[in-house]
């Protein structure tokens, strides 16, 4: 891959990415993940932010092994779809865990790592994984 | 609003055009299916692409293929729905000759995916995906359709070796398809061990990256009669719907129910007046084994999580009760994704014409779905024997 867009394509995204904020329809209640202007549920357009808790459980996963280039570094990696505790289902990479002990229902918790590098112009790239909690 | 029949069919074999471009491939299926109708100008040409910018670093299809057709200054635009660009062009094509505006119309569907890196191609591709809530996490087509895959048979206690039935039961029938990638019938067990791409989905699980073009001719039956155009060459486009469901797969109500296919397909049934026991031969999207499943349940050839029993049943082979990918599918014929919604189209229009090399007897009505997306983008398309 060569040179990344502007950076203000991944910046606008800080909030999701770094702090999982989602959005919660006033009129219905329905959560989003990422956040929405319009329910997909009943159509509202009265938002509010909504701080997600980072807690869910894994509903199903795969490992990636002929990833997307800029991703070859990583490979393989797992990658899953999280039942988040208050209801959206998230997709994520699952991190600090041995693929062979990936399981349905594991319970998981959000971390922020590095998701990729551009490697000419440096830009580096955070957002959330997920991981079994540290307890 | 006036009918609309398709009077000329032509393709390019699928494969890896190394010495081919996108042009020269549209090209040559245009003309083909312009001989085969035997006509030398359209009123308007659609062309189904998907990605050709990052592929080729080619846009503005609709002037490069019209002009290197020869089709004079004639309207020409490039429609976009994924991996159901085809499909979506046929449509339009239809729409355009049923409302009157165009009296005869040319579709092509394109695709030139072998001139990058495969990995460049897995991270084109999955433009069409949320790309900043999906790709940006490493997420291919794959991966999204392994992610699908695993709950499916997690839910209803399918194995590997159940879904790999649907890629022996499209090589069966690839293999009598002269324009098919692989001509090779495979087994169960050459499934199960080709290599994990996504786990639990494995290469043979998927439809190859791969170019080639195919085209049709549409038309009004009375122009068709005009023109001089034998009855047995008409196939009409009885029904037609399209829909969208959320383009990303995690914000899916239901992860297991392609329900834009089933909308559209409720629609196309309603437009043409039949119901899936009507249907006699089914080109559904199959780019992965998984998909063929869902599509059978979406398009009502099964119940919710049945459709993997139809392949078990035997019932998706030619001479089974719901005969799927009679000329291969995706996953044998190829899947030039931008194409293949015109391939499938050109291929029921062979079967209801009595032309195709793997005949379903006596067929009379077809049904052929394009996805685009994970589910994300689908069309259905009903076509019938005049």
């Amino acid at each position: 891959m060569g040179k990344p867009m502007q950076v203000s394509r991944f910046w606008r995204h800080f909030k999701e990415k770094y702090r999982l904020v989602g959005s919660k329809c006033k009129k219905c209640g329905k959560i989003h993940f990422p956040p929405r202007q319009v329910c997909n549920e009943c159509g509202s357009r009265e938002m509010e932010e909504i701080q997600l808790s980072g807690r869910g459980k894994v509903i199903s996963w795969t490992i990636v092994r002929n990833p997307p280039s800029g991703f070859e570094y990583y490979k393989p990696y797992p990658l899953a779809l999280i039942e988040l505790e208050e209801g959206p289902i998230i997709l994520a990479q699952l991190t600090d865990v041995d693929p062979e002990e990936i399981t349905f229902g594991m319970e998981v918790e959000m971390v922020t790592r590095k998701i990729r590098e551009f490697n000419e112009d440096g830009i580096i790239l955070y957002g959330y994984k997920f991981r079994p909690p540290i307890k | 609003m006036r009918k609309a029949v398709i009077i000329g069919v032509g393709m390019t074999p699928v494969g890896e055009h190394w010495k081919t471009s996108l042009r020269d491939l549209a090209v040559e299926a245009l003309l083909n299916a312009m001989e085969d109708a035997n006509i030398d100008k359209v009123d308007s040409l659609y062309v189904g692409n998907m990605i050709s910018g990052p592929f080729v670093e080619q846009e503005n299809l609709g002037a490069l293929i019209a002009d290197w057709a020869g089709l004079g200054h004639i309207p020409a635009v490039k429609i976009e729905a994924a991996c159901a660009s085809g499909g979506a062009a046929v449509q339009e094509g239809a729409k355009a000759v049923m409302s009157g505006l165009e009296d005869v119309v040319a579709v092509v569907g394109v695709e030139k995916m072998t001139d990058v890196w495969p990995s460049d191609a897995t991270r084109y591709l999955a433009y069409a995906s949320d790309a900043e809530w999906e790709l940006f996490h490493g997420a291919s087509f794959v991966a999204l359709n392994a992610l699908v895959m695993r709950y499916y048979m997690h839910t209803y206690g399918y194995t590997e070796e159940d879904l790999a039935l649907f890629a022996v039961n499209a090589h069966i029938n690839g293999a009598k398809n002269p324009y098919a990638m692989f001509k090779k019938p495979i087994k169960v067990e050459t499934v199960l061990k080709s290599p994990y791409i996504a786990d639990p989905l494995k290469l043979f699980d998927a439809s190859p990256v791969c170019d080639g073009a195919a085209a049709v001719i549409i038309t009004t039956p009375e122009k068709a009669k005009e023109l001089g155009i034998p009855k047995e060459k008409w196939v009409e486009i009885a029904g037609m719907g399209r829909a969208i469901d959320t383009i990303n797969l995690a914000n899916r109500k239901d992860l297991l129910t392609l329900k834009a296919a089933k909308v559209a397909a409720e629609r196309a049934y309603k437009m043409a007046g039949v119901d899936v026991k009507d249907i006699d031969l089914f080109e559904i999207h199959d780019a992965f084994t998984i998909m063929a499943a869902l599509s059978l349940e979406a398009v009502g050839a099964a119940e919710r999580g049945k459709g993997a029993e139809l392949a078990k049943e035997g019932q998706i082979a030619i001479d089974g009760d719901y005969p799927i990918q009679t000329m291969g599918g995706l996953k044998a014929r190829g899947h030039p994704v931008g194409a293949t919604g015109v391939y499938q189209t050109v291929e029921a229009a062979l079967q209801l014409r009595g032309e195709a090399p793997n005949q379903v007897p006596d067929a009379e009505i077809a049904l052929t779905q394009n996805i685009g997306g994970t589910g994300s983008n689908i069309t259905v398309t009903i076509l019938r024997r005049v």
